[in-house]
């Protein structure tokens, strides 16, 4: 039996996904980082702190929450993988504090991260705040305008932000920028990427930051007596909530999906292609130029994917749906009022995707987890422009 | 050995200072006009560049001529196509993002360059340990796979890169993106380190901008190469006369050095 989700090979691919694709200037640095992580991950007392940074800042174990009234109505139990909770409001949390550890253990006193919405960047800024190590965030242009609010916090939590005025001025340019910037900085930086994504070792080392909430579940859905559930459900931008939750899972029975922007979706609409790094499904034009995505969530706003999504695609052990705009708006509003928590925008693609296919794709008895990978806080004046027809 | 291999070695072992100035194909009407001009001014070797969307080794300069250019519908096959119309007796090297040749197939990447008449690649994201498929799909079409060698790489990696690069080292002169910087850079010790690996010829880059940088380059190295400074003569409208100014500037600097 194939066995999901281990270690890539030594070209740091997972099938044909993968790789290592920046200028040589880099390469150095992406040599370090994987000797420094293998070392790290190898190492118990890295584990130690890890784990203890997570549990005394980090807010872990996060819950699991049993939803009464949607499971009623839906027909399904549906379980939430409470993320939410976690320290700055989501899962990046998990990624961001292994990598701000590793950034000290390399002797490195500074990193660099980029960010669509600012919820990598403000947990980069929380973790490097935590850790005493100097942080600037790259964002785009547009991103600093709408998501004014999460540029101050970053600013709060002492980390410089720089708006990217390049390209489509959103996420997409703002790893470009943090690339460029990476490279005049390597010696003594270290570019604390926020998803699965990127040259290896970091989908895998992002991969494992995050397999800590998958175990979690695992052991609490056993322990709550559920078992393992028919469906692990989680939205994909990049990729790296999902990577977490799945990796719990991976050699399990339960089905797992991953559930996209719909005009971001990589696995869908997209084709092999290499960027930022990585061979990947990627949204691309006729010629290979890569596209834009569009989507109501900044955080799924990116026209690829993780590249061990791409062949946890390929190889049919996880499968892709797309979620639109406005069910997505739905599925938050519903949430919300019934079971009283608030999602974030990304988060609400998975619970759009459950509600659509509750009696569907999702047979009726069905258990489902749902990995709640962030809060709505950050979007509620978003949705309420939206709903009130202002935007 | 490929033919840009012989055709610059042949250039090194007559004693001239190799000039390659770098080009953002599709920028404007007058491109290639652009490209012809440098040829004639004294140009060994020309670079042109293939416009990307995500061009992550090039400063702000090269991006927004790249998106000019993209807005214009330029196209890898479109460039190939007017190439293959110009008229001149220097070597053509592409340089373009991975994503191009992997999208429009490798062997019919390599098999379109070939029949326009390009003879080397730089493809800063194709690493080392990534290079393999692509210079064998070249070589089989007689195009020579130009390697970067930086700053922050190590002595083993150097041998490495030195001793794989085809037609020549480029050699990263500074730890940054393309653009145009005042410092004299770290390219010495890059050329230096590649020399003790290998006898290929040796052209410094990234931040070279003035016919003094560029004389000062060739000190220690065979030849110099000049993107940024001449991308942005063109964004300001400077065009093909503007362009043999320049590149004669150039050509009198490496001249001179002894």
């Amino acid at each position: 039996m194939t066995i999901y989700m281990g270690a890539p090979d030594s070209s740091g691919r997972f099938g044909e996904f993968g790789g290592r694709f920046v200028p040589e200037a880099l390469i150095p640095a992406c040599l370090e980082l994987e000797a420094a992580f293998k070392d790290a991950w190898a190492d118990t007392a890295f584990h130690e702190e890890f784990e203890e940074t997570l549990r005394e800042f980090g807010g872990r174990p996060t819950p699991i929450t049993y939803c009464p009234r949607l499971s009623a109505q839906l027909g399904i139990e549906i379980y939430l993988k409470r993320e939410d909770l976690a320290h700055t409001g989501s899962h990046k949390i998990n990624n961001v504090v292994g990598q701000a550890l590793l950034t000290k253990r390399m002797g490195k006193p500074r990193m660099i991260a980029e960010t669509g919405a600012g919820q990598h960047g403000v947990a980069s800024a929380t973790a490097a705040a935590r850790l005493g190590l100097e942080c600037t965030v790259y964002m785009g242009e547009i991103d600093t305008q709408r998501q004014a609010l999460n540029v101050f916090r970053m600013e709060l939590l002492g980390a410089t932000v720089v708006p990217v005025t390049s390209g489509s001025r959103t996420l997409k340019d703002a790893v470009n920028e943090a690339m460029r910037e990476w490279v005049t900085c390597v010696e003594d930086t270290h570019y604390c990427l926020g998803s699965v994504m990127g040259p290896h070792p970091f989908p895998w080392m992002v991969r494992e930051f995050q397999s800590i909430l998958g175990r979690e579940a695992a052991e609490q859905c056993q322990t709550l007596g559920v078992g393992t559930p028919d469906f692990v459900v989680a939205c994909v931008g990049g990729g790296s909530n999902a990577a977490g939750i799945f990796s719990g899972f991976a050699n399990s029975t339960a089905k797992l999906i991953g559930v996209e922007a719909a005009g971001g979706s990589a696995i869908g609409f997209g084709m092999p292609g290499v960027l930022h790094g990585m061979r990947s499904m990627l949204i691309q034009d006729e010629v290979g130029q890569i596209a834009e995505a569009h989507s109501i969530s900044a955080g799924l706003d990116y026209p690829g994917i993780g590249p061990e999504h791409a062949y946890l695609a390929a190889t049919q052990r996880a499968e892709y749906y797309a979620a639109g705009d406005s069910e997505v708006l739905d599925a938050l509003q519903l949430l919300s009022r019934m079971e009283g928590i608030i999602p974030a925008l990304e988060t609400a693609h998975a619970v759009a995707w459950v509600v659509r296919e509750a009696g569907g794709l999702i047979p009726k008895g069905s258990k489902v987890l749902i990995n709640l990978s962030g809060r709505g806080d950050k979007d509620v004046a978003q949705v309420r422009d939206i709903l009130r027809g202002e935007a | 050995m490929t033919t840009l291999d012989t055709q610059l070695r042949a250039v090194r072992d007559s004693g001239r200072k190799v000039l390659v100035p770098y080009f953002v194909a599709g920028l404007d009407d007058e491109w290639l006009d652009c490209v012809r001009a440098a040829a004639f001014a004294g140009a060994d070797a020309i670079e042109i560049g293939v416009p990307f969307s995500d061009p992550i080794m090039d400063g702000i300069v090269i991006q927004e001529a790249s998106l000019l250019a993209l807005a214009r519908g330029t196209t890898l096959t479109s460039v190939l196509e007017q190439l293959a119309t110009l008229d001149i007796d220097v070597p053509l090297i592409v340089m373009t993002y991975f994503n191009i040749f992997h999208h429009h197939g490798l062997e019919r990447a390599a098999a379109d360059l070939a029949k326009a008449g390009v003879k080397g690649s730089i493809v800063p994201d194709l690493s080392l340990e990534e290079v393999g498929t692509w210079r064998e799909v070249g070589n089989a079409n007689d195009i020579a796979s130009i390697l970067m060698v930086a700053p922050s790489s190590p002595p083993a990696r150097v041998g490495q890169l030195a001793r794989q690069t085809q037609g020549f080292a480029y050699a990263a002169a500074r730890m940054a993106v393309t653009g145009v910087a005042s410092d004299s850079g770290r390219g010495e010790g890059v050329v230096q380190g590649i020399r003790a690996e290998s006898d290929v010829p040796v052209y410094v880059g990234i931040g070279i901008a003035t016919p003094e940088q560029a004389a000062a380059a060739c000190q220690y190295a065979d030849g110099a190469i000049v993107g940024s400074a001449l991308v942005q003569l063109l964004l300001d409208g400077k065009g093909p006369k503007g362009v043999e100014e320049f590149i004669s500037a150039m050509r009198a600097a490496l001249d001179n050095v002894a």
